[in-house]
């Protein structure tokens, strides 16, 4: 089941492109810059990396680590008309849209912060080439 | 700014105002560990806490970790989430007075820890004690444990919570000497706060390192812990009580 919707989601990605008229891809919100890791690996991967990251994280005190749940949610959350970040869960942005679309429900910002406190990081980011 | 600049601007600082006395005690600890470190037990993080410069009405230390970990009420004295508190004593044979400010102990033999069920109450290698909130299942053994008094539990929703303090409801929390600071280098929030505030009554740094202010004067000084007779060896050291 679970390499299933994968596969679909996936699939469903690399048709992606703008979204066509009648298509059912989640619309995912793109960030700046560079991802911690190949978009595609993210994709697949992201929960067994952030599930790793924060014992390490929190048990073992590794800090400045790649797959840190803030630096997701510095990239990731967008901002809103009124330049204020919105939350990386809320409606239509990038952890919620996609996992609305495959049922996912995740209890992480439940406790974790959903708007970063410094401005979005940018890394690498060669101004302009904003997908 | 990255962390080495803030940490020189934090050194030049230090520097700045060491011609005023108890002030140093800003200064860095020790140096951010390096990204990618897990922490070791090269290090014993602890505290030296001088009752007798503590004033009874001030409460920056407290005020400074609600802030930091992003503590906000519900006006429930009795169950809103409290790090750190300060309890005011009185001997009743001579009437002198205390004001104690008491956050988790940091113990090296921690019966927190011992009770968990789950493993989520739980010392890091460098003796910070913590709740892995990923694991808590908020059954709250730990708060019966704790000589302390130490832990909270949130019994509400959370919202707006600070990046380095992730809570919610339904898990037990307790200070954690500010880890997320500590890993960076800086002090807890709540000496930066008393030593701003002029009274420098709480010293913190590395009992592992004899040349650290706190090993030396730990060494040199009278110097007592909470309900020692418990054995449980906490890392906050209290003078003046
Ligand atoms: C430095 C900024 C940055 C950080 C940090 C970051 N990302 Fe990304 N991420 C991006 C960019 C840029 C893309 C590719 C463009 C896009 O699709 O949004 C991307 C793509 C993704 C994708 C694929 C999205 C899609 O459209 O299919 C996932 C999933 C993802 N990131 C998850 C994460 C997670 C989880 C974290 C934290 C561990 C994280 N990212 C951290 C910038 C970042
Ligand atoms: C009950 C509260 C709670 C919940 C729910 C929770 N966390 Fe955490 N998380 C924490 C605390 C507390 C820390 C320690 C923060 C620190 O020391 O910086 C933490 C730290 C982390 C870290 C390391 C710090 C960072 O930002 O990179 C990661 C990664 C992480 N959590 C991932 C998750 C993921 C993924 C989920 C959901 C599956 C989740 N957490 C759910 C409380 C929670
Ligand atoms: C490209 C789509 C996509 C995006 C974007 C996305 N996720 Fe996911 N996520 C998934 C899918 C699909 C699953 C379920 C995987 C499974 O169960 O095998 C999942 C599962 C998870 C899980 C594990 C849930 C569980 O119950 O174990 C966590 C944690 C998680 N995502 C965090 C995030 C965070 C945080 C973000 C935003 C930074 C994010 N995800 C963005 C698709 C996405």
């Amino acid at each position: 089941m679970r390499a299933l919707v994968l596969s679909l989601l996936m699939g469903l990605a690399l048709l992606a492109g703008p979204a066509v008229a009648g298509d059912l891809s989640p619309a995912i919100p793109k960030a700046q810059g560079a991802c911690v890791d190949e978009p595609q690996a993210m994709r697949r991967h992201h929960f067994d990396f952030l599930k790793h990251q924060r014992d390490d994280t929190l048990r073992s005190g590794i800090r400045g680590a790649r797959h840190s749940l803030k630096e997701c949610v510095s990239c990731h959350a967008g901002k809103g008309a009124d330049g204020k970040p919105v939350p990386v869960n809320a409606e239509g942005q990038f952890c919620q849209s996609c996992h609305a679309y495959a049922a996912v429900s995740i209890d992480c910002f439940t406790c974790h912060a959903t708007v970063p406190e410094k401005g979005p990081k940018t890394a690498g980011v060669t101004p302009g080439v904003t997908q | 700014m990255t962390e080495t600049s803030r940490r020189e601007v934090l050194k030049g600082a230090a520097g700045a105002v060491a011609l005023a006395p108890g002030l140093t005690l800003i200064a860095a600890p020790a140096d951010a560990r390096a990204p990618g470190m897990p922490a070791t037990p090269a290090n014993r993080w602890g505290l030296l806490i001088d009752t007798r410069k503590c004033d009874a009405g001030c409460t920056a230390c407290v005020d400074a970790c609600k802030t930091e970990m992003g503590l906000t009420g519900h006006h429930r004295p009795l169950t809103d989430a409290q790090y750190l508190r300060k309890v005011n004593v009185k001997d009743p044979a001579s009437g002198k007075a205390h004001s104690v400010p008491v956050m988790c102990q940091h113990c090296a033999k921690p019966p927190c820890v011992d009770v968990c069920p789950t493993g989520a109450s739980m010392k890091r290698a460098d003796g910070i004690v913590l709740v892995d909130r990923h694991i808590c299942i908020g059954c709250r053994y730990c708060m019966m444990a704790c000589p302390y008094k130490a832990r909270s539990f949130a019994h509400e929703e959370q919202t707006n919570q600070r990046e380095a303090n992730p809570r919610g409801k339904g898990c037990v929390e307790a200070c954690t000497l500010c880890a997320h600071r500590v890993d960076a280098g800086q002090s807890p929030a709540c000496v930066e706060a008393c030593a701003a505030a002029g009274h420098a009554a709480m010293l913190f740094g590395d009992l592992n390192d004899p040349g650290s202010e706190l090993a030396r004067r730990v060494a040199a000084e009278a110097s007592t812990r909470i309900r020692a007779d418990l054995g449980v060896e906490p890392a906050v050291r209290y003078q003046g009580i």
